[in-house]
C-alpha cells in the first residue's frame, strides 16, 4: 500500500469512527432518558423534510446561520473566536427595530435597506469592543463576548420593556417586552405563499458568494487569512495585524447584526423575547462543521436548521427534551475539532502506518511459513 | 452604617463559594496548561447530580442527612469524568482548548438540560443543607455570624484556599502541575508523562467546579433549573487571571464579585430606582473591566496555556 492510499484509508476510518463515536455519546444521553434512539435520530433529520411546510421552516432557520457562520468564519480565519454572535444578533435586532418603528413614515425602498444599515452598525459596533479589547489591551476576546452576551440580552430587555415598548401593551397592563408592529412596508417579501420563507435567504446566499470573493480573492481578505494562519509572519511581512484584527470582528459583529436585523424584518416583524434563540452559538457549530468556507456553511447551515426544526418536533413525538438539540451541538463541537487534529498530526497518522505496515508484515511472512 | 456593611459581609461570604470552588478548580486546570472554557457546562452537571440524588432519596422517604453526602460525593464524580472526558478532547486529540470549552460548555448544558426537563420537568426544591455554626465561635458577635455559621461546605471551600496554595508551591505534585503548565518538554525529559499530570489535573479541576454547582442548587438557591448557573463558569474563569492563578488573589476577586452582587440586590430592595437589567448586567459589565484593567497579569500566567503538548513535535 502506498503512503497516498494509506492516507486515505486511515482518514476516512479516523472520520468514521468519529461519527460512531458522537452518535454513541448522543445515544448514550438518549438511553438515560429512556428514549427511543434510532427514532430521535430519524425525527431529528428525516422528519422535517416529509412535508413542504416544515421544509421551508428549515430554510428560514437557515438564513440568521448562514450570516451569522459566515462573520464567525471571517473572524475565525482572522484568528480571533467570535462568541459574542449571540449579543451581537440581539444588537442588530434593536437598530433595525429603531430604525423601523421611529420613522414610519418612510417608502419601502428606503425603510429596508436604514433598518438592515443599522442592524449591520449596531451588531458592528458591538463586535468592535472585544476586538479591540483584544488587540489593544491583550482581554482575551472568549471571555469579553461571553460577558457582552449577558450584558446585550439584558440591554435588548432593557430597551423592549422600557423606551421600545408597544404601548398598547402599557394600556392593557400585560407588559410583555414587545415593540410595537413594523409598518407593512418594512417587512421583507414572502417568497412562498401560505409558508414564512422569505426573501432573507438570497440575502444570505449572496452574502455567502460576496464572502468567498472578499476572503480568496481580494487583497483585504489575503491579509485577514494571513493575519490568521500565522501572526508573527503576517507581522513580518507588513500586515497590520492588530488593525485587521478589529476590522474581522467588526465584519463579524456586522453579519451578525444583520442576521438579527433580516430575522426581525422578514419573520417577527417586531421585537420579541427570544429571537435570538441560540442561533450565536449554533452558527459557530455550522461554520465550524462547514470548514469555515462559504461552500460548507450553506449546506451546513441547512443541517442545522433541520436539526433545530427537528429539535422541536421530538418534545412531541418521542417525548425527547429540546435541550437534546444543545447536546447534539456541543458533541459536534467536540468531534469536529477533534477529528481535524488527529487527521492533520502527521505523527499519530505515522505510528499507524508503522503498526499496519508491521501487521502486514508479520502476516506475510506467516503466510510463507 | 455598621449594619449596612454587616448584611452585605453576611450574605457575601455564601454567594462567594460557587465562584471560589470553581475558580479553584479552573486554577488547577490552567496552572498544568489547560484552558478549560467548559467549566459552565462542568458546573450545570454538577448542580444537577448534586440536586437529584438528594430530591429522589427524599421522595423514596430516605430523611437522613446522607442524601446530601451522596448528591455532593455524585457531583464531585460528575465534573471529575467530564473533567477527563474533556482530557480525551484537548490531551489525547489535542484539539484546540478555546473551541473544545465551547463545546463542553454546550454538552455539559445541554446534558443536564436534558436530563432535569426529563425526570424532574418543572419547578422543584430540596430543603437543602442547612447552615453548622461552629461551636463557641459563631457566638461571637458580628464576626460569628459573618463566619462561623453557614453550611459546611462553605468551611470547605475557605480550607481549601490555603490548602491550594498549599498543595501548588508546596508539593511535589503541585510542582509538576506548574512545570506542565510552563515547560511540558521539561518535563517530559526528566520522565513524568505530562499527559497524566495535567489528566489528573483536570479531574480535580472538574470535580471542584462540580462541587461548585451542587452549592448552588444544594445550599444557595436549594433548587435546579437550565438557567441556574448563568455565566458563574465564565466569570470564574475570568477570575483565575484577576487573581493571577494565585488561590488568595482568587478569593480576594470571588469576594469582590459576591459583594458586588449583594450590593445590588441591597439596591434594589432600598428602593432606589434603577433597573432591573442594570442591576442583573452588573457582574458581567464588572468581568470586562476587571480584565481590562488586570491585562497585565496575562504574562505571569503558565507560559503553555492553552498549548497541547506533543511528544513527537520538535518544532
Amino acid at each position: 500500500m502506498t503512503k497516498q492510499q494509506f492516507s486515505l484509508v486511515y482518514k476516512t476510518t479516523v472520520l468514521l469512527i468519529a461519527i460512531a463515536a458522537a452518535a454513541l455519546l448522543g445515544a448514550m444521553v438518549l438511553w438515560a432518558i429512556g428514549a427511543p434512539v434510532l427514532k430521535t435520530f430519524l425525527v431529528i433529520f428525516l422528519e422535517p423534510l416529509k412535508s413542504f411546510y416544515i421544509t421551508t421552516e428549515v430554510l428560514i432557520r437557515l438564513i440568521p446561520l448562514v450570516l451569522i457562520a459566515l462573520g464567525i468564519a471571517v473572524a475565525f480565519r482572522s484568528g480571533i473566536l467570535n462568541i459574542g454572535a449571540e449579543g451581537q444578533m440581539l444588537m442588530g435586532i434593536l437598530g433595525a427595530t429603531i430604525v423601523a418603528t421611529q420613522m414610519p413614515g418612510l417608502p419601502r425602498f428606503a425603510i429596508i435597506p436604514l433598518s438592515m444599515i443599522a442592524g449591520v452598525i449596531f451588531g458592528g459596533a458591538y463586535g468592535f469592543i472585544p476586538g479591540f479589547l483584544k488587540a489593544k489591551l491583550g482581554v482575551s476576546e472568549l471571555l469579553s463576548t461571553v460577558m457582552l452576551n449577558y450584558i446585550a440580552a439584558q440591554t435588548y430587555i432593557l430597551c423592549l420593556r422600557g423606551p421600545l415598548i408597544d404601548p398598547a401593551e402599557l394600556v392593557t397592563g400585560s407588559g410583555t417586552p414587545q415593540s410595537i408592529r413594523f409598518p407593512r412596508q418594512a417587512w421583507l417579501t414572502r417568497m412562498v405563499p401560505g409558508t414564512r420563507l422569505h426573501t432573507g435567504i438570497i440575502i444570505a446566499l449572496v452574502l455567502a458568494v460576496v464572502i468567498y470573493f472578499f476572503l480568496w480573492r481580494t487583497s483585504w481578505g489575503y491579509k485577514m487569512r494571513a493575519a490568521g494562519a500565522e501572526a508573527k509572519a503576517a507581522r513580518y511581512g507588513g500586515i497590520n495585524v492588530s488593525a485587521w484584527l478589529i476590522i474581522a470582528m467588526v465584519i463579524s459583529g456586522a453579519f451578525a447584526g444583520l442576521a438579527g436585523a433580516v430575522e426581525v424584518l422578514g419573520l417577527h416583524r417586531r421585537a420579541i423575547e427570544g429571537i435570538s434563540m441560540g442561533y450565536g452559538f449554533t452558527g459557530i457549530v455550522v461554520a465550524l462543521f462547514g470548514g469555515l468556507h462559504p461552500a460548507g456553511i450553506v449546506p451546513s447551515a441547512f443541517l442545522f436548521g433541520l436539526i433545530l426544526v427537528g429539535g422541536d418536533m421530538t418534545q412531541r413525538m418521542v417525548g425527547v427534551p429540546v435541550n437534546m438539540v444543545q447536546v447534539l451541538q456541543g458533541i459536534i463541537i467536540l468531534t469536529i475539532v477533534s477529528v481535524k487534529m488527529v487527521i492533520n498530526n502527521p505523527y499519530i497518522m505515522e505510528r499507524a502506518e508503522r503498526r499496519f505496515n508491521k501487521s502486514e508484515h508479520k502476516k506475510s511472512e506467516e503466510a510463507q511459513a | 452604617m455598621i449594619d449596612f456593611l454587616y448584611s452585605i459581609l453576611v450574605l457575601g461570604i455564601p454567594f462567594s463559594v460557587s465562584l471560589l470552588l470553581a475558580s479553584l478548580g479552573e486554577m488547577y486546570n490552567q496552572r498544568a496548561g489547560i484552558f478549560n472554557l467548559g467549566c459552565e457546562g462542568v458546573m450545570s452537571m454538577g448542580a444537577f447530580v448534586g440536586f437529584v440524588i438528594p430530591y429522589f432519596l427524599i421522595r423514596a422517604g430516605v430523611e437522613s442527612g446522607i442524601i446530601y453526602v451522596l448528591g455532593i460525593a455524585g457531583s464531585l464524580a460528575a465534573g471529575a469524568l467530564l473533567g477527563l472526558f474533556f482530557g480525551v478532547v484537548v490531551i489525547t486529540f489535542k484539539a484546540p482548548q478555546g473551541i473544545a470549552g465551547i463545546g463542553l460548555q454546550m454538552f455539559g448544558v445541554g446534558v443536564a438540560g436534558t436530563l432535569f426537563r426529563h425526570f424532574i420537568g418543572g419547578i422543584a426544591s430540596v430543603p437543602g443543607i442547612k447552615p453548622m455554626p461552629v461551636p463557641l465561635l459563631s457566638k461571637i458577635p458580628l464576626v460569628g455570624n459573618i463566619f462561623f455559621n453557614h453550611s459546611l461546605i462553605v468551611y470547605l471551600a475557605l480550607i481549601l484556599v490555603p490548602v491550594s496554595a498549599w498543595v501548588m508551591n508546596r508539593s511535589s505534585w503541585g510542582l509538576r502541575v506548574r512545570a506542565c503548565g510552563t515547560a511540558p518538554r521539561a518535563v517530559d525529559s526528566v520522565g513524568i508523562s505530562v499527559d497524566r499530570v495535567r489528566y489528573q489535573s483536570l479531574a480535580v479541576g472538574g470535580a471542584l467546579a462540580g462541587l461548585a454547582g451542587a452549592y448552588l442548587s444544594l445550599c444557595q438557591v436549594k433548587m435546579f433549573a437550565d438557567t441556574l448557573i448563568s455565566g458563574r463558569g465564565f466569570i470564574a474563569v475570568a477570575l483565575v487571571y484577576f487573581g493571577r492563578w494565585n488561590p488568595w488573589g482568587i478569593l480576594w476577586g470571588a469576594l469582590l464579585f459576591s459583594v458586588t452582587q449583594v450590593l445590588q440586590l441591597k439596591i434594589q430592595t432600598m428602593g432606589i430606582n434603577v433597573p432591573y437589567e442594570f442591576a442583573v448586567m452588573l457582574p458581567y459589565v464588572l468581568v470586562i473591566i476587571v480584565l481590562t484593567f488586570s491585562n497585565k497579569n496575562f504574562q505571569l500566567g503558565p507560559s503553555s496555556l492553552g498549548k497541547a503538548f506533543d511528544r513527537e513535535n520538535r518544532l
